[in-house]
């Protein structure tokens, strides 16, 4: 058996391979956040009850409507965009001008609202989800066999971003979201409406999140605590590279995640902290992160 | 944010009253005991502790650490070892947890005073994190089980903590010397220049102070203090676990000083009393604490920020200036 540093390559390919796939979680997630802190100046705590959510509402239309798989990947972000828009209008959106922290802390309190719920309702252990029929078996690569459903996740979320990237760069709503980020007052001058695009994007960036959890349903489990312990990884992926760019965001989600996948080969001890490891030392370094912007 | 003890020192007349108060409030604790069960109380006294170390930093610097989990539950460790393994004197135990918080604090604040605002919260948030996974790994926490039994002892050799009344008159008396300890900090020229950093740092900056170093200064002796709340905890309750340094109770010692009154000296007491009660009276429901706790954080954000005692200074402040 062929092997790379003194560990068997398929080992190191399938470690790599999981690596990939959790940066797709970490790109997707933290491209969410990094929008929706762009415009609205809030780092979206509930991201990880959202992420949930979509996972959930996955799980609730196959379980109790017999809806399947592929309509639920355009469902559910639709329900919990939808469930967002109205948390944006009815809360989130009293409290543009206060302090910033007061947003974390509102959305902090929903998090913990909707994951107590869900826990209420289907205890904290995880509930299976099959992945669909078309997307079962694995494929043999040659050098390792990857499951067919893990090749689709990288391949999805890799489209969702660059979709993402270009909604933002190259379409007129994305002009209008990147002006109102650097001046919401003078774009509202030239007419444009900006509380109604502080609405969408954050319910774009809830549908996101949640398309990520339908996306995670299939590999992790369903379960209500599945968002918060994410949300913090993100959170540290998000400060490595910096909120100023979306192409920062999602490049680093990605390199973390397979740099977490090998410190699992080569020293799995360390493989749970390792994001956080990375943070500090780029906060000593680069403070700005590796793709801010100093302020 | 802080209203309160501006306001106060700005007052004469009220600085007696309040004064008044504060002794009449001292009394009330020692006659507590007698009217309300112990470790309740007790549990209230750390958590209030906790609560105000916390404050120091959110209220006074206007940084929000989402990480102060770590220091208390850190410090829990390493006093229940120092007092079980080691079988080190009590206050040793606990004053060695607090010299571990510090440390803790030190590394941590060194890394998060980096940036600023939400960053600085998201950052002690994953640092603190990164500390729980930590102790979920090294052998000492013992795991999921935590450190268990660990000793009351003898106070300084000679007084029995296991006596349920006098263990709350020893938690008292270091919850009492920590509030004074922070009031003096408050209310002290380096105090002053932590409030001028609140205010507007660039210019604290311009005035030539190394507001780097007060932040940093201000954040370990937040750090401490939140490890004397923690370590004396791991006395009276007799372990240490993983709860203790997780994310969620960072999120609830947030919420105690939210509800009671960022940057007021008596909110976080209030805030702490008011959680813990909610917290042992739904105990016996079915009703999930964390939703409770959701719903307040959402509540005192979008209608009262200033928390109880912060809204009920404002009124009165806004009743005096009506009347002169």
């Amino acid at each position: 058996m062929s092997t790379i540093f003194g560990i068997p390559t398929p080992a190191l390919f399938g470690q790599v391979l999981i690596g990939l796939i959790n940066g797709s979680f970490y790109a997707m997630l933290s491209l969410g956040l990094a929008v929706i802190f762009g415009l609205l100046r809030v780092i979206n705590f509930a991201h990880g009850a959202q992420y949930m959510l979509g996972a959930f509402a996955a799980y609730l239309l196959l379980n109790y409507l017999g809806i399947g798989y592929w309509p639920a990947l355009i469902l559910a972000p639709l329900i919990v965009g939808a469930i967002a828009v109205v948390i944006e209008r009815t809360m989130l959106s009293r409290l543009y001008g206060v302090d910033p922290l007061y947003g974390l802390l509102l959305t902090f309190g929903l998090a913990l609202i909707l994951e107590g719920a869900f826990r209420h309702w289907f205890g904290a252990a995880g509930q299976p989800y099959a992945a669909p029929p078309q997307l079962t078996g694995a494929v043999n690569l040659g050098f390792m066999f990857m499951p067919i459903y893990r090749g689709w996740v990288v391949i999805a979320s890799l489209v969702i971003c660059l979709g993402t990237w270009l909604l933002i760069e190259k379409t007129r709503l994305g002009a209008y979201l990147r002006a109102a980020t650097e001046n919401a007052t003078l774009v509202q001058a030239f007419g444009v409406n900006v509380p109604l695009l502080l609405t969408l994007t954050y319910g774009l960036g809830a549908a996101l999140a949640a398309l990520a959890g339908v996306l995670a349903a299939p590999i992790y489990q369903v379960s209500p605590l599945m968002g918060t312990n994410l949300i913090i990884i993100v959170f540290a992926v998000v400060v490595v590279g910096g909120m100023g760019s979306i192409l920062g965001a999602i490049v680093t989600g990605y390199v973390l995640g397979i740099l977490e996948g090998l410190t699992k080969v080569f020293y799995p001890e360390a493989s749970s902290i390792v994001i956080f490891v990375i943070m500090a030392i780029v906060l000593l370094v680069r403070p700005a992160g590796l793709f801010g912007r100093e302020e | 944010m802080a209203v309160g003890t501006q306001y106060l020192a700005e007052q004469p007349k009220l600085r007696t009253t309040s004064m008044v108060l504060g002794a009449a409030a001292i009394a009330g604790m020692l006659a507590a005991p007698f009217f309300f069960y112990p470790v309740m109380l007790m549990s209230v006294l750390c958590f209030a502790l906790f609560a105000c170390a916390f404050n120091l930093l959110i209220g006074y610097v206007g940084l929000l650490s989402f990480g102060h989990a770590a220091f208390f539950g850190g410090a829990a460790y390493v006093t229940a070892h120092a007092a079980k393994v080691w079988g080190l004197e009590p206050l040793t135990s606990i004053l060695l947890g607090a010299a571990g918080a510090a440390v803790m604090g030190l590394i941590i604040g060194f890394v998060a005073i980096r940036r600023q605002g939400i960053y600085f919260a998201m950052i002690t948030l994953a640092l603190s994190q990164m500390f729980a996974f930590i102790c979920l790994q090294v052998p000492f926490t013992h795991g999921e089980d935590g450190i268990q039994g660990v000793p009351r002892g003898y106070l300084l050799g000679l007084i029995d903590l296991n006596q349920p009344l006098t263990m709350y008159y020893v938690t008292l008396a270091i919850f009492l010397f920590g509030f004074f300890a922070i009031w003096r900090i408050v209310n002290s020229p380096f105090g002053n220049i932590l409030k001028a950093i609140r205010e507007n740092e660039r210019r604290a900056v311009s005035l030539g102070y190394r507001v780097d170093r007060y932040k940093l200064g201000a954040f370990v002796m937040s750090a401490a203090l939140a490890g004397l709340a923690g370590g004396t905890k791991a006395i009276v309750f007799q372990f240490a676990t993983l709860t203790d340094v997780q994310w969620q109770m960072s999120g609830e010692v947030i919420l105690m000083t939210l509800l009671g009154g960022i940057g007021t000296m008596i909110g976080p007491i209030v805030g702490a009393g008011l959680v813990i009660a909610l917290q042992n009276y739904l105990a016996a429901s079915n009703f999930p604490v964390t939703v409770l706790i959701g719903i307040i954080f959402v509540i005192c954000v979008l209608l009262f920020r200033r928390g109880i005692v912060g809204e009920i200074l404002e009124l009165m402040r806004r009743k005096t200036k009506g009347v002169s």
